[in-house]
Order: C-alpha cells, then structure tokens, then sequence
C-alpha cells in the first residue's frame, strides 16, 4: 500500500500543443502522484517503453491533431504486447464524441475534453488505478 | 471636481458599505488590477501629441491608416484547410463566394514538421488539422482556378515556410504571374515555435538564419509578400498572458531585425514588410490595449532604437485571430457570443485583417456552415455596427489608455529581462519562456477550478446542450496524397531534382541564402521532405528540453 500512484504524461506524434499535457501532469504531480512527462513527439513505442521501464499505474496520452486513433490503438496494442495490459490508458485533447465507443472497445479509460477541470482527472486517475489494483 | 481619493473614500465607500462589491477579481486577465473608476488623474504625464498623434502618423497608437476603415475595412481572412488539396481548394472557392476577401491556408501536421504524406512519422496525421503539401504539385491543386494576383494568400508554415513560400511562387509564376504582383503573406515566425507552438525543426540558430533569407531575398523578388507574421497568437494560446504576449511578440520581431541588421541588411528594404499576427480574447479593453500598445512600441523602437527612415517600417500591420483556447466544448454555440465580442476588440484595436474562429472549434475542425457563420460575424460588425464610422473610437478614454500605458510598461520590463538573459535565442535555450507560458496558464487554470473565474457553460451555468454536427477528414486523404506523391518522383526530370536539392544542401553549408536553391527545388518538382531531409543534415534537429 502507500507507494505513490506513478503517472506517464504522453505526447504522441507531431502535434506541440503541450498546454494541457503540462497544466495535467503538474496537476497529478500536485495531488502527490509521481509523474514523468515525455516532452513532444513521441512515438507509440517511445511511449510503451518509457511506460514498462518506468513502471507506471497510467498512461495519459495528449492529442489535439486529430490523430487519437492511431496513437491510442498503437499503444494500448503496445502495452498489451509487453504484458502491461494492467496500466491504465487515458487521455484529453480533441476527440469527437463519435470516437468514443472505438476507443472504449480498445480497452483505453477515461478521455478528457476542453473545459475539464484537473480534480475531475485527478479524482479519475486515483480511483481508476485503485480500481485496477484490486482486481490484479 | 474632488480629487479621484477623495471621491474613493467617500461617495465609493459609502457606496460600497450599502451594497459590498461583488466577491470577484478586479483585474484584468493579465492581472493588471482595475480600479473602480478612472480619471484624468490616471493619465498623469500623458501627452496626447506624443503617445497618440492622430491616426496614420507616429506612433501610431490610433491605427496605421489615417482613414482606417472609412476608406477600406479590413481584410477578413478565414484560417482554412483540410484533407486534400481538392478538398481545401474546394472549400477556399466557398469562402470567397461567400464574401470573404483573402485566403489563409492551414497545413496539416507532416507539412509543417517537414514531412511528405508517405513518410512514417505522418501516418495518423495526413490533412487532419490542415492540408497535405508535399510538392509543387499539391500547390498547384490548391490554387487551382485561383488568380494569386488578384486574391492575397497567407500560409502559416514556419520551420519549411521557405520550402513552401518557393511552391507558392513557382505555381504562380508557372501560370505566368509576374511576381512582383503577388501579395501574401507566409508565416515563418520559428522564435515563437520555439517559445509556444513548438512545430521546430533545426536548432535556433540555423532556424533564425532561414528567416533571415527570405528577409534578404523577399524585397527584390516578391515585393507585395510579408514574408514574416511575428506571431503572439500561438504564445497565448499556449498560456501566456496579453501582457506576456505582446512582450514576447515584440521581443521576437526586434530580434529579427537585429539579425537581418548583422547581415547587413538595410533597415528601410526589410523593416515595411514585416507583418503581426495577435490573437483576441476575452478581456475587452485589454485585448484593445494590447493592439495600441504594440504599435506604439514598434514604432518607437522601429523610429527611435534602429534609425529607420521610411515611416512604412515603422508602422505595426497586424493580422487577428479570435482565441481558440478561449472556445468551450461545452455548449458550443455559447462560443458564437465569445467570437463577436473578440472580433469587436479586435477592430476596435485597428486590426488589418481578421480570422474569427467557427463555435465548433474545440470539438474538431469547423464545419462549412459554422466557418460561414464566423465570416458574417466579422460581417455584422463591418456593416450594422457602425463601430467602423470613425478611426480608433475609444482614445481618451481614461481607462483604455491607462491600460494602454500599462501593456507597454510591462512589455518594457519583459524586454530588459530577456535582454540580461542574453537576447531571445538565449532565453529560449535557458526554459524563460517555457516557464512564464507555463505558469501563467497554470495560474489561469487554478482560478477556472476554484470558479475564482467563471467560464459561462464550464464551471457555471452548466446545462445539456443539443450535440452540433462536426466536420470529420475522410480517411482516403492519405491514398490520393501517396498516389500523387508516388506520380511526382516518378515523372519529374529526376536529373534536375537531384540538381537542386544538391544546390541546396551546398548554399546551406556555405552559408549562402537558401532561396534561390528553394525556388530551383519548388521547380523541380522536390518533394518537401527530400528538401527538409538535407537541411536536417546540414543544420541537425533540436529538442527541446523537457519542463513541466
């Protein structure tokens, strides 16, 4: 028990947009979560292999270029691959409400919209990791 | 009249004992404290003559034109571009039709990273949040039925903007345009990559250099071009402040010109055709603030620092932009009201040229319907307001130019740090930016969560709205991107192309200026990411370091 939750912030792909991405991981890290953000440009399997070797509860990617299926497919696939299926994925950015139940059926949590507020993904990341916990 | 402290503890206070001011913050979103009331006292060592002249003349705080909107509104300009270059030449073709009066081209993120369509790092991404241009022949698509001497084109592209300027001219000039005819303006604002967007490709330095090229290289060849737009849109979008904006933004046009000045070029040749591009957003008289204070800065630098002679490099010309971040996924035609209020600061600060974002923005890219309704915005305010009657309506406020002097006080102060930390470049490289923007935008979070500040439809007034219908890219894209891509390295003179990507790599080592060898490349028919791929190799690529 006690062993901080241990979050990796992700930016996947070409997009820079990194407000979200830091404002969240600084709110995570604020709320005593440890957290590691990748900086920019990110490949799937950068971010799968940070996510093993740094043994992370979750992974949050951030996409705002439209490009969300592909990069939430290629590293859920990933994780599954490195037997990390355990590590929960989610993520904010610009994802229309019609992507949704693709990205559920792929296994990834939680994706956060403009206007959320970071207790509203703090609160999400604590239980959704404890969650995963017991059931392990 | 009773001095202003006076009337404060006084009439205010009693005032305020009867009913208490409301529990909110009186400031502005800059965090410049409001007072209650303001007065000639405000204004104290204000001299009209001198920090506003009248409109058209130095400083120009009131606006460049004399005449302003009385003689020509401004350009209403629409940010588009999606998918393939038939779908966005398609879409170009509506918004003239539907009025508009410039075109504004976004490209899609490979292009502006400096990739072809076929290339790994793109997959995912082809004409997603932009259009797909890997070659002239793109271009050429593009502007298809499009006269470039009759209708101006601004391209935001930054790290291959040179790349992609040179395909802009080659498809003019391929269908016997004469150049010296054909207006636009091309981004290449790489310092506020570097500080905000971060769509860099090459280091600083080498980044810089390319810029100062097309400085070189612009005034003799494609004279009408701005071949800069000084971005502070991007830095606040990313968080900062309209104060850190227009600092920043400032900051980054100066040092361009120092570095064209070290080159040796003449101040007077490059200076008039610099441009600005600012966003607006929600705070109403200090976006319009903002706008004032930054032409008087510029001019007076521009006048007074570096010695130019020719007024036209004096004068701040400025595109805006309403504020993408300022759009709330919730409730989205709320965002209607956001824009036309935006757009009003906007004119009301003497914009040149204006894009009003679509109220569908924060939930994909607009659709033709919500882009058509963000024109007749700027439309409604051009004609039925009456706001365009008369140049810079709002001077002599006490309060509009106490702000005014206040934007720019905190714009110099910003100038001095940069300038210990050792100049822009240096306080890149040192994080100064990326914490400021970081903070600020950290700042303004805390406030929206604790409802210190209220976003109508975000942590107040909460409510189901009915769902919009919203724009989506056709996946196809991709396969009529390769297969055109895929036909140009088949077809061109491969002779020729490798000539002048050879060429390029040459005037890239030797430090000679790229464009001429960019112009050759565009003709050859080069694929953007052959050319992106030599100058990778002469210049290396930089990484940022990583702060959160």
């Amino acid at each position: 028990m006690d062993r901080k939750i241990r979050v990796l912030i992700a930016k996947p792909g070409l997009d820079g947009h990194d407000r979200g991405a830091k404002v969240i991981a600084r709110a995570l890290r604020d709320a005593g979560m440890e957290v590691v953000y990748t900086g920019l440009r990110q490949t799937a399997e950068m971010i799968v292999s940070a996510a093993v070797q740094e043994d992370v509860d979750a992974v949050g990617l951030s996409v705002l270029s439209g490009a969300h299926m592909h990069y939430f497919r290629q590293v859920v696939e990933g994780l599954r691959q490195k037997g990390a299926d355990d590590v929960l994925v989610f993520g904010g950015g610009i994802v229309p409400d019609q992507d949704l139940p693709e990205l559920e059926s792929l296994g990834v949590g939680r994706i956060f919209g403009p206007g959320t507020s970071t207790e509203e993904v703090v609160a999400y990341v604590r239980e959704a990791v404890a969650q995963r916990a017991a059931q392990r | 009249m009773k001095p202003k402290s006076r009337w404060l503890a006084e009439e205010y206070a009693e005032a305020t004992r009867a009913l208490p001011e409301r529990d909110v913050p009186f400031e502005t979103l800059s965090g410049i404290p409001v007072e209650p009331v303001y007065t000639h006292e405000d204004l104290e060592g204000f001299d009209p003559e001198r920090d506003l002249g009248y409109p058209g003349s130095f400083p120009y705080t009131r606006g460049v034109r004399a005449s302003m909107y009385r003689g020509r509104l401004w350009t209403m300009r629409m940010f588009a571009g999606f998918g393939t270059a038939e779908q966005t030449n398609e879409r170009f073709k509506k918004l003239l039709a539907a009025g508009q009066t410039g075109l504004s081209t976004a490209f899609d993120l490979p292009t502006l990273m400096g990739y072809d369509s076929d290339h790994p790092m793109a997959l995912g991404e082809v004409g997603k949040c932009g259009v797909a241009v890997s070659s002239l022949a793109d271009m050429e698509v593009l502007f298809d039925g499009i006269d470039p001497e009759r209708v101006t084109t601004s391209m935001t592209i930054n790290s291959p903007a040179n790349a992609i300027w040179a395909m802009y001219l080659a498809m003019a000039e391929r269908r016997g345009a004469d150049l010296s005819k054909v207006g636009g303006t091309i981004q290449n604002d790489i310092l506020k990559e570097f500080i905000a967007q971060k769509e860099y490709i090459f280091p600083p330095e080498p980044s810089v250099r390319l810029v100062i090229d097309t400085f070189e290289w612009g005034p003799k060849h494609a004279p009408r071009f701005n071949f800069v737009s000084v971005s502070g849109y991007h830095i606040r979008e990313a968080g900062a402040t309209a104060a850190q904006e227009l600092a920043f933004t400032l900051a980054d046009g100066i040092h361009y010109v120092r570095k064209a000045l070290e080159r040796g070029l003449d101040i007077d040749e490059f200076a008039p055709r610099i441009s600005f591009f600012f966003n607006v957003h929600n705070d109403f008289f200090e976006e319009i603030a903002k706008f004032r204070a930054a032409r008087r800065i510029w001019a007076r630098q521009m006048r007074d620092v570096f010695g130019a002679k020719d007024p036209r490099s004096w004068m701040l010309r400025t595109h805006a932009q309403t504020a993408g971040v300022s759009l709330t996924a919730q409730q989205p035609l709320v965002n209607v009201a956001r824009v036309a209020i935006q757009a009003l600061a906007a004119v009301l600060g003497g914009t040149q040229s204006l894009h009003t974002d679509s109220f569908d923005e924060a939930l994909a890219l607009p659709t033709e319907e919500a882009a058509t309704l963000a024109l007749r915005t700027q439309q409604v305010i051009a004609h039925e307001t009456g706001v365009t009657n008369t140049v810079d309506p709002l001077a002599g406020s006490y309060y509009l130019e106490s702000l005014t002097n206040e934007m720019e006080r905190r714009a110099l102060e910003y100038f001095e740090r940069i300038d210990e930390l050792g100049g822009v470049e240096a306080a890149i490289e040192e994080g100064f930016f990326a914490r400021e923007i970081g903070d600020a935008s950290w700042k303004y979070q805390r406030e929206v969560d604790e409802k210190r500040r209220i976003v109508v439809g975000v942590n107040e007034y909460v409510q189901e709205f009915p769902e919009v219908p919203i724009q989506l890219v056709d996946p196809s894209v991709v396969e009529v991107q390769k297969e055109r891509l895929a036909r140009v390295r088949r077809e061109r003179d491969q002779a020729k192309a490798q000539a002048a990507l050879a060429e390029l790599e040459a005037a890239a080592k030797e430090g000679r200026n790229t464009m001429p060898a960019f112009m050759a490349c565009a003709h050859a028919y080069c694929t953007l990411g052959e050319q992106m791929d030599v100058l990778r190799k002469v210049f290396g690529v930089y990484q940022e370091p990583v702060l959160i």
